[in-house]
């Protein structure tokens, strides 16, 4: 296998498309670092177009300074393992949403000591922790509607008292 | 210019300067907690603006970009609500400018997030998400200061009677608008009165805070006539692009 600007030319597009999801796997939020574009249900197409590999990618919070992060992180990452050409864009619709992150990402949010989004209700719109990240405990009360990032809420643990953040649902 | 692209500048006006607001709490903040609440908000706000800049600068497409319409403007082409630009003043007073802000932005957004113009639609679904969280942080420290002590209930009560004078405004029609209504481009802000005013006195019933009997209101910031106040935002808002032309961080 030669290492071209573009492999596209290489492979038929369901395998480039693989190859491509598997890269960015490595493109992380700066801000949450355990977890990828991918598991946080960022990457929205991946598709051949002309010459080029076109990726779009789901804008998290509209105002979130990652947003101007990720796509040059993207496309460093992409051109260093041979798709020096691809476009990566951001789009706004379909809007993301919390529910795209995947099982694996929330497990990684967790173990990173942030407690992924859970039970949108009526009553409780950015819905509550399932658990306290740092001993599992279910009491928990919310200290502050805005935690590190406005895509996080502040909570206290009742029985180990440590504060952690939960990712609100969006 | 049309009034469609005039009526997107009130739509990006708005967040942008009570972005740059909020953003003056940044480590100044009556605790921490509320300290990073504000600025979080303030950046949701700046980035529903960016978003409607965006659209508005593709829409024109000539030598424009949302840097240019963000920073390169004069006072009188800002449309935003004279609301918006008023001061900071205390904790208090902010909690109620952006009550009375998120709880017409919140009827505003549900109207837009059905709004013909797809791109405009697109980011009103997105941005709805967001200013609901605004509204639930604001009302309830409404709530939470206007029921506490004597004296934040009396920092809320101020704030109240000072800022309804810009709320009417919210609900006038500007010129741009009124040539929008008849094809359905721009939202009839006249019909969210009532809306609005039912969800604020639910609110101040809860904090036991008067609303002012009276109806005398301000105008003129949605159509570029301005309090002070913004010309100073301007200044600070606007330095760098200013001092150092086509900057960039």
């Amino acid at each position: 296998m030669t290492q071209t600007a573009n492999r596209s030319g290489d492979f038929p597009s369901h395998i480039v498309r693989k190859q491509i999801a598997s890269i960015l796997e490595k493109v992380h939020d700066p801000e949450i670092p355990g977890v990828s574009i991918v598991d946080l249900g960022m990457v929205l197409d991946i598709r051949p177009e002309n010459s080029h590999w076109h990726i779009d990618l789901a804008v998290t919070y509209s105002g979130c300074p990652a947003i101007d992060v990720i796509p040059i992180l993207a496309k460093a990452i992409l051109a260093q393992d041979g798709f020096a050409d691809a476009v990566v864009e951001m789009q706004i619709a379909p809007p993301w949403s919390t529910e795209w992150i995947s099982e694996r990402g929330n497990d990684k949010l967790l173990a990173w000591g942030i407690a992924p989004s859970n039970k949108k209700s009526a009553h409780h719109d950015f819905g509550i922790p399932k658990q306290c990240p740092q001993c599992g405990s279910t009491d928990t009360s919310l200290i502050s509607a805005y935690g590190s990032t406005p895509c996080k809420a502040m909570y206290r643990c009742d029985v180990c008292h440590e504060t952690f953040d939960y990712f609100k649902c969006y | 210019m049309e009034p469609s692209v005039q009526y997107l500048l009130h739509l990006a006006d708005c967040p942008l300067i009570l972005g740059q607001r909020l953003g003056e709490w940044c480590g100044h903040g009556p605790v921490l907690e509320q300290d990073i609440a504000m600025t979080n908000i303030s950046l949701d706000l700046i980035g529903q603006a960016r978003l409607l800049y965006q659209h508005i600068a593709s829409l024109l497409d000539q030598n424009t970009d949302e840097d240019k319409l963000a920073m390169l403007r004069y006072e009188h082409e800002y449309l935003n609500f004279l609301l918006v630009e008023q001061p900071n003043h205390n904790f208090g007073h902010t909690i109620v400018r952006q009550f009375f802000y998120d709880a017409f932005n919140l009827l505003q957004y549900e109207r837009l997030s059905q709004h013909k113009d797809e791109t405009l639609k697109s980011i009103a679904v997105k941005t709805l998400k967001e200013i609901k969280y605004h509204y639930r942080y604001s009302s309830e420290w409404v709530i939470r200061l206007g029921d506490g002590t004597e004296t934040s209930h009396e920092f809320v009560q101020t704030a109240v009677n000072d800022l309804w004078k810009y709320t009417g405004e919210m609900f006038q029609l500007a010129t741009y608008e009124k040539a929008l209504l008849s094809d359905q481009s721009a939202i009839d802000v006249t019909t969210l009165k009532p809306l609005w005013d039912e969800k604020i006195s639910s609110i101040f019933h809860q904090a036991g805070v008067n609303l002012p009997g009276e109806e005398v209101f301000l105008f003129g910031g949605k159509e570029g006539r301005h309090s002070e106040h913004l010309g100073y935002i301007l200044t600070e808002l606007q330095y760098m692009q200013r001092t150092y032309p086509s900057m960039k961080w």
